[in-house]
């Protein structure tokens, strides 16, 4: 009777391009595909996990190969090829999951390591997860393993406070110039994937809104519901400036699209509140003149490379220290789960009942090593009776195959009913 | 006793701009702590100091060169303290900690004997021509740090160039924040200390303005003051050029204190 094991598939920023990703994003929420995933007899439990930047979905089985594949072909099997599946999609059983999941959580493996939204797009899938019923016994204790590693990562190493890449060093210099970026507005020129990044950094420091401006109308429109943000054409730039305070431009424009004499009247417009330019398209799009105005800030792609190369060194030691966090809870969520067999629970209960009607028969009769060796023989069958009566009920209920409850949740109730995982935890035997 | 006062708490003064400037270029939390308990410290012995002389003289301790200039650091300490208990400002600490040890200095080096008060002098509107005058010029003068940290910082900004104060200084809006609170504060409190002194004028001398040397320039003072203002306030200026303004109507106010005194006559003179 071996337990269910944990598989997580996937793709993210790192294995597929935008355009596959975008193809494979769960566009229509998640209560559809989780019902169809609840579905299938193969999956014990599930739960699904879908951003800007990946779709994840784990779950847990007994046989992990049948479980792949339905599952495959239910989520991505009509949009891309069966190829390209095996291209782009990372597959981790067991113990590769809990890390995988665990990096993701405190957001080592995001586009931008260390930044916070993460952990919330998390939180609000395992709540449609919970909601749907997929998540059972085992996904419970791993997800809210998972926020809790999330939480040490960020409390115990600076990883998230600091410039880790360009966008947040221009994240970084945008708070040295506002101070506080909530209610600040962000336009983006452009819909180029590293202005995405900037903005999904500038979204996860609280800015109130994020305007799209493209030359596709469409793909202007798509960005912005990344963001809950709109989307206006790019002749509505100058009226733009007026009302926003952070403008990164990233078109494959080839000419400059804004002046210096384009924005001076807009400061007086806007009674000289800052601007902060960032220019990461190549070849530039704006005039580098712009910098030369009063309270107006210009960043091109090279200037925010100089500010990321000052705290490179710093954001390696800290991500090294979050990497031993998870380790640690992956070993100590590794041990919660092997408790999830029946034969330690066996064993464990087997000794729990054993030393109490020892200790039982002890303090009426005295310690054992004091008696005679007869006594202490008779005394000792007495104690292993007692035991195995006593233990009976609970094995039974444990070993017999029952049509009705699996397995894990046999285990957990019965881990429940005596008291096991409360305490120190380390009452396991060997 | 306010001799003794005095000294220690330039003593103290001297200890918390040391442990600030540790804090400053070590940029170690506790450092920060101990500079800012060492600096409350002095600040209350400076405190205890002008109450002490106060007994002594038997009246406001603002008249000698020695005690304009003691008050004048210990209102700027005040105004940080206020400015602290509502806003926190990343370093501010320092700089106004140096400023205070400069003017304490200052004072330290001129002539402590304590002036006997001319009986035309004597009135109530001393205390209150004075305080209020040197309450403003401690707002302004913070205007003026917060103008200069403002330049250091949009400076490394503007230029690209990252060194000792982008990441110790707060940033450019806060320090923006800091010179219009300063400014709505330290320019009214300005306007009020002139009427005052003007009224103090009439009844000492027999007319509200005189013309004389400190007087003119307290008002080349107010007006570029009133300039910052207006500009702030209803044009929309911000930043750097407020900030350039606050730094050189602050050299005015300077040069008010200062260079009338002994450059010029008149008959606001301490050493008489």
């Amino acid at each position: 009777m071996s337990r269910d094991a944990i598989v997580l598939l996937g793709v993210n920023h790192k294995t597929t391009p935008l355009a596959v990703r975008e193809k494979l994003a769960l566009s229509s929420g998640y209560e559809e595909p989780l019902r169809a995933l609840r579905e299938l007899e193969e999956l014990r439990e599930c739960f699904l996990l879908s951003t800007c930047n990946r779709v994840e979905v784990l779950f847990t089985c007994t046989q992990v190969e049948r479980a792949k594949d339905r599952v495959l072909t239910l989520l991505f099997g009509q949009t891309i090829t069966a190829e390209e599946l095996d291209r782009h999609v990372y597959r981790y059983v067991n113990s590769d999951a809990v890390e995988h999941l665990f990096l993701v959580a405190a957001s080592l493996d995001s586009m931008i390591v260390g930044e916070a939204q993460i952990l919330g797009q998390l939180k609000e899938a395992y709540r449609h997860a919970t909601k749907a019923g997929c998540s059972g016994f085992i996904l419970n204790k791993l997800l809210h393993k998972s926020f809790s590693v999330a939480k040490r990562v960020r409390t115990e190493t600076r990883i998230g406070a600091h410039a880790v890449s360009i966008s947040y060093a221009a994240v970084e210099l945008a708070r040295k110039i506002f101070g506080d970026l909530t209610g600040k507005k962000v336009l983006l020129v452009g819909a180029g994937e590293m202005a995405e990044l900037a903005a999904e950094h500038l979204v996860g420091q609280g800015v109130a809104e994020v305007v799209v401006a493209n030359r596709t109308l469409q793909r202007a429109v798509n960005l912005a519901r990344c963001y809950n943000g709109r989307a206006v054409s790019l002749e509505e730039l100058l009226d733009q400036l007026q009302q926003v305070d952070i403008i990164i431009s990233s078109t494959g424009a080839p000419d400059l699209i804004l002046h210096k004499e384009d924005v001076r009247p807009v400061m007086r417009e806007r009674r000289n509140r800052p601007l902060f330019f960032i220019d990461i398209a190549v070849p530039r799009d704006l005039d580098p003149g712009i910098n030369e105005l009063d309270n107006v800030y210009l960043y091109d792609i090279d200037d925010l490379h100089n500010v990321v190369e000052l705290n490179k060194s710093e954001r390696d030691k800290e991500a090294i220290k979050a990497q031993r966090i998870i380790a640690e809870e992956k070993l100590k969520f590794g041990k919660w789960l092997a408790n999830m067999e029946s034969t330690p629970t066996i064993v464990q209960l087997r000794s729990w009942a054993e030393d109490h009607v020892r200790a039982e028969v002890e303090k009426t009769m005295g310690r054992f090593e004091d008696m005679d060796e007869q006594t202490r023989q008779g005394l000792e069958k007495m104690v292993a009776a007692i035991t195995g009566k006593l233990v009976y009920p609970p094995l039974h209920y444990l070993k017999s195959d029952n049509h009705c409850i699996s397995l894990p949740d046999r285990i957990k109730t019965v881990r429940e009913l005596f008291l096991m995982d409360n305490g120190n935890g380390d009452r396991e035997q060997p | 006793m306010s001799y003794l006062l005095f000294q220690g708490s330039v003593v103290v003064y001297v200890l918390s701009v040391a442990a600030y400037l540790v804090f400053f270029l070590t940029q170690k939390t506790p450092m920060r702590r101990t500079g800012r308990a060492i600096f409350l410290v002095a600040f209350l012995l400076h405190a205890a100091n002008i109450v002490a002389r106060a007994v002594e003289t038997g009246h406001t301790p603002i008249t000698s060169h020695h005690e304009t200039v003691s008050f004048f650091a210990w209102s700027l300490g005040c105004c940080y303290l206020s400015f602290r208990w509502r806003y926190t400002m990343k370093n501010l600490g320092v700089f106004v900690s140096v400023l205070v040890l400069a003017l304490m200095l200052v004072a330290a080096f001129s002539s402590r004997v304590p002036v006997p008060l001319p009986p035309a002098l004597q009135s109530w509107w001393l205390p209150v021509h004075a305080s209020i005058t040197l309450f403003a010029d401690g707002f302004l003068a913070l205007a003026c740090i917060g103008g200069i940290m403002y330049l250091l910082q949009e400076r490394e900004i503007k230029k690209k160039r990252f060194g000792l104060f982008y990441s110790r200084l707060p940033s450019l809006d806060a320090l923006d924040k800091l010179n219009q609170h300063c400014l709505s504060v330290g320019f009214p409190l300005f306007t009020l200390g002139l009427i005052t002194g003007s009224f103090w004028a009439k009844q000492a001398w027999g007319a509200y303005w005189h013309w004389d040397p400190k007087e003119t320039w307290s008002l080349i003072t107010w007006f570029l003051y009133a300039a910052a203002v207006h500009q702030r306030f209803t044009v929309g200026w911000r930043g750097r050029r407020v900030a350039i303004l606050s730094i050189v109507a602050f050299l005015s106010v300077l040069f008010t204190l200062w260079g009338v005194s002994f450059l010029l006559q008149g008959v606001h003179t301490y050493v008489s």
